[in-house]
């Protein structure tokens, strides 16, 4: 049906796609899998015309196509429906499914034409669903359905679906997938592409998987088990490990046996992480392991109160609380970097300098502002200290790297000197050498005494600097392990892949 | 020269002086200053006199806009502010009591203070959006103002309460004294204390600022106090000066006025990043462009499209998007070494 040859992409400074084949049958879901960074999305736009490939070629029903648009990909029968719906809520369903496109008479939309249109698109779906009520008064899972149908009824032969599962519960996934399956059957090729390995082993046929920016291979799901595939997907299970200095065993004890810095005891989020339970004592790291989406990032916002818990109970150094806003999690010594750097981290309006003392003069208040030489000599120090570069306090924060913006925003909570330093993934996007310098500075930190969570994609990195980790899947903590000897990368991937052995 | 150029204040201070300039082809005395029974007059010192209650209400507008928000019923407010402090020296027996000329002031103030307090909540506490929480009482504040004067336009006869609008102290106009000085209290409490740091921090980045701690409801609610407060003052400017509260043409539109200047001055709408001075030099020019209209004869009919002309050609030169459109041909591919070097 599809079939894409020798696809390279580049963008300045990274090749995103390096000569990568790519496939698509009739009547079957393919699911296209890969890290972050391994160029799903980018071949994903590559094939629906939001970015034209440097080289390489597209064939469609073994005809060569040029896709320069999103307007071309649609015209030559390729539709994309994105994780957030492109609809609008305050029409109704059967508009929302003709629009752009209603049916004409005497130059007059046919309004009881396109309902009734709409009405038997949707019977043959099976899906129950008032065309004439608002789109808006449906689930985000409804109106999904709503456009993956008019996106099939605008052209019905190749139908890209991106991460359609992430904000979606368990029965309304089951109702995507029969969808999936009767497009499936009536020779629509689909291509899935998801974080949960569940949802990807139920649904998909084949797969093909993607490691920075090249084909790794192209796998029946049937003949491929999970730990294979999370071997595919980060290329590590053949290759021999870098050494790995695991803390000695009667160091973690003697961390162990401290009171705890943080005890969370059936903490948990409706939607955001299952009720989990955790320690954190002075001086150790713990590591969180997990893919993307697997509730990494929400269990760590629960432990500074970005989001509220629903349930369970947290012990901040041995007091009860209940933290409902940062402030409070701040006011009793917590620190969180969050994972996204430019949404939720930096201001990137304001210096260097100004980012750096930013949470220690909110947690001074306005009234009582840092003097001038005392700030320029906590700003000058952590400069120094974290080998910021340039260390130029007056320069807008924007125009760092971001390797140096992370800096920037560990240095903002160094200056706070907190309990316990949570970091959401502190050295993605970072350079090698900024990133050695950051796994170092953690492991000193901790030497200090601080309590350290620290969330990364990169096994490795969590294994080389955590006394303990906690592995993630499906926003539930499913299992914690003490950094032994047999704590290996493969072993934590088995976990993440197959649960824990049973 | 470079440096200088892209200094932030650079465009708008530049088109302050073309202005200024302009006037003299036209008025060859323009910026004549006399000094008639010890008090200074001219068409500068007019333009002072007059813009003196855009520029207040326009620093206000600076601290919400700072925050990402908008305050629409700063109009409102000078007509609420000037209804109520003249309708109760209206009611005194002896209009020039000083101490009757205070209470009214106060009360005007207090006033303000409260519908500032008012929108503050709106925005930070019910989370409506701020153009339409101050709309609220940019239309229901009109009617306040009426409800205090009864409908009427209310005529005073009271010399210290002149004195705020049309008086002169130590032969400066007494308005342009009263700007300086809150001129320069904001400036302290907003670069001396951290509060210009955390405003700038809400107003870039709201979520950031959250996950950092601060309590960004008690800068909102302070930023709408502020400018309510400025907008409280300019409305005793006003009535002062007309002698007279009118709830229904009392700084009508100038919220509109007051947003361009600080947009002129180099604030972005979005939030962040905010400059006083910059404020000044915006409503400066938009009070120059008032003078330069009466003062040239241009003719009524057109004054409002040659008003919106000037408004936009000042707009153009301050987006350096247009500039870098507009300049492309004459600008050097590669910045020349020479220039670089020359300091600011």
């Amino acid at each position: 049906m599809l079939r894409m040859t020798g696809i390279t992409k580049n963008f300045p400074g990274v090749r995103a796609l390096d000569g990568v084949d790519f496939r698509l049958l009739p009547g079957e879901v393919h699911a296209l899998m890969g890290e972050n960074g391994a160029g799903k999305s980018t071949l994903i736009k590559v094939l629906t015309g939001v970015h034209t490939a440097d080289s390489g070629s597209v064939r469609l029903d073994g005809a060569p196509v040029v896709i320069g648009s999103p307007k071309q990909a649609q015209a030559a029968g390729i539709s994309t429906v994105y994780q957030e719906v492109n609809l609008c809520s305050n029409l109704t369903v059967a508009e929302n499914v003709f629009i752009g496109r209603e049916p004409y008479r005497f130059g007059r939309i046919q309004w009881k034409e396109a309902r009734r249109r709409a009405a038997e698109l949707l019977e043959r779906f099976q899906l129950d669903i008032d065309p004439g009520a608002p789109l808006g008064s449906y689930s985000l899972a409804v109106r999904q359905l709503v456009a993956i149908v008019r996106a099939v009824d605008i052209s019905a032969k190749v139908l890209v679906l991106d991460e359609p599962t992430s904000s979606l519960d368990r029965d309304e996934v089951e109702r995507l997938f029969r969808l999936m399956r009767r497009l499936r059957d009536d020779g629509v090729a689909v291509l899935f592409v998801s974080h949960f390995l569940d949802q990807v082993f139920e649904i998909s046929d084949r797969m093909t998987v993607l490691r920075n920016g090249r084909l790794v291979g192209e796998y029946e799901t049937r003949a491929l088990s999970r730990v294979e595939l999370v071997g595919h997907m980060t290329g590590r299970v053949l290759r021999t490990l870098e050494e790995l200095h695991a803390p000695r065993e009667d160091v973690r004890d003697a961390i162990a046996s401290r009171e705890p810095v943080l005890a969370a005891r059936g903490l948990g989020r409706k939607g955001g992480v299952a009720p989990f339970d955790l320690d954190v004592h002075p001086g150790e790291v713990v590591g969180f392991a997990g893919l993307l989406g697997s509730g990494r990032t929400e269990a760590a916002r629960l432990l500074f109160g970005a989001d509220g818990a629903d349930s369970g109970t947290l012990e901040i150094g041995g007091a009860a609380a209940v933290l409902r806003t940062p402030g409070a999690a701040i006011g009793r010594g917590i620190a969180f970097c969050p994972e996204d750097r430019k949404s939720e981290g930096l201001v990137e309006d304001l210096t260097v300098g100004e980012n750096i003392v930013l949470a220690l003069q909110a947690a001074r208040g306005w009234l009582r502002p840092l003097s001038a030489s005392r700030r320029a000599e906590l700003v000058g120090k952590y400069i120094k200290a974290l080998n910021i570069r340039p260390g130029d306090p007056e320069m807008p924060a924007r125009n760092l790297s971001g390797g140096n913006q992370q800096k920037v925003l560990l240095a903002r909570w160094l200056i706070t000197q907190p309990r316990l330093l949570i970091l959401d993934e502190p050295t993605r996007g970072v350079d090698v050498g900024a990133k050695a310098e950051i796994q170092k500075l953690v492991v000193s930190l901790a030497g200090d005494g601080m309590g350290v969570v620290f969330i990364s994609a990169e096994l490795e990195e969590v294994l080389r600097i955590s006394h303990k980790i906690e592995v993630l899947r499906d926003r539930e903590v499913i299992a914690e392990i003490a950094n032994e000897a047999d704590a290996t990368p493969e072993r934590l991937l088995e976990i993440i892949a197959n649960g824990v052995a049973r | 020269m470079r440096e200088l150029t892209r200094h932030r204040l650079f465009w708008p201070a530049a088109i302050l002086v073309v202005m200024l300039l302009a006037n003299l082809i036209f008025t060859p005395t323009f910026f004549r200053i006399e000094l008639k029974n010890g008090h200074l007059y001219g068409s500068l010192i007019d333009i002072l006199l007059y813009g003196a209650p855009l520029i207040l209400i326009a620093l206000g507008m600076t601290m919400v806009i700072a925050t990402g928000g908008i305050d629409l019923s700063v109009g409102a407010t000078v007509a609420i502010s000037g209804a109520l402090a003249c309708s109760i020296i209206a009611e005194q027996a002896d209009q020039e009591a000083v101490g009757g000329v205070l209470t009214a002031v106060g009360l005007a103030l207090g006033l303000s203070l409260v519908l500032g307090f008012w929108n503050g909540l709106l925005v930070a506490r019910t989370g409506i959006q701020p153009i339409i929480a101050t709309l609220i009482l940019m239309v229901a504040g009109r009617g306040v103002a009426q409800l205090i004067t009864d409908g009427q336009i209310i005529t005073i006869n009271s010399d210290p309460y002149e004195l705020i609008g049309g008086g002169y102290l130590f032969g400066f106009p007494f308005a342009v004294l009263v700007v300086v000085v809150v001129f320069a209290a904001t400036a302290v409490l907003i670069r001396r204390t951290a509060l210009g740091l955390l405003l700038e921090a809400v107003g870039g980045n709201a979520e950031a600022s959250r996950l950092v701690g601060i309590r960004a409801r008690r800068l909102l609610v302070l930023a709408y106090v502020f400018c309510a407060f400025c907008a409280g003052i300019a409305g005793l400017m006003i009535s002062s000066n007309i002698r007279a509260a009118d709830g229904n043409n009392a700084g009508l539109w100038i919220e509109l006025d007051a947003i361009l200047a600080v947009v002129i001055g180099g604030t972005s709408l979005m939030g962040g990043r905010f400059s006083l001075a910059g404020t000044v030099l915006g409503a400066l020019i938009i009070q120059t462009l008032s003078t330069t209209i009466y003062t040239t004869g241009v003719p009524p009919q057109i004054t409002l499209v040659f008003k919106a002309v000037v408004v936009t050609v000042v707009c153009l030169i301050q987006s350096p998007a247009f500039r870098a459109k507009a300049f492309h041909r004459s600008r050097p591919s590669t910045p020349a070494p020479s220039e670089a070097e020359v300091p600011a």
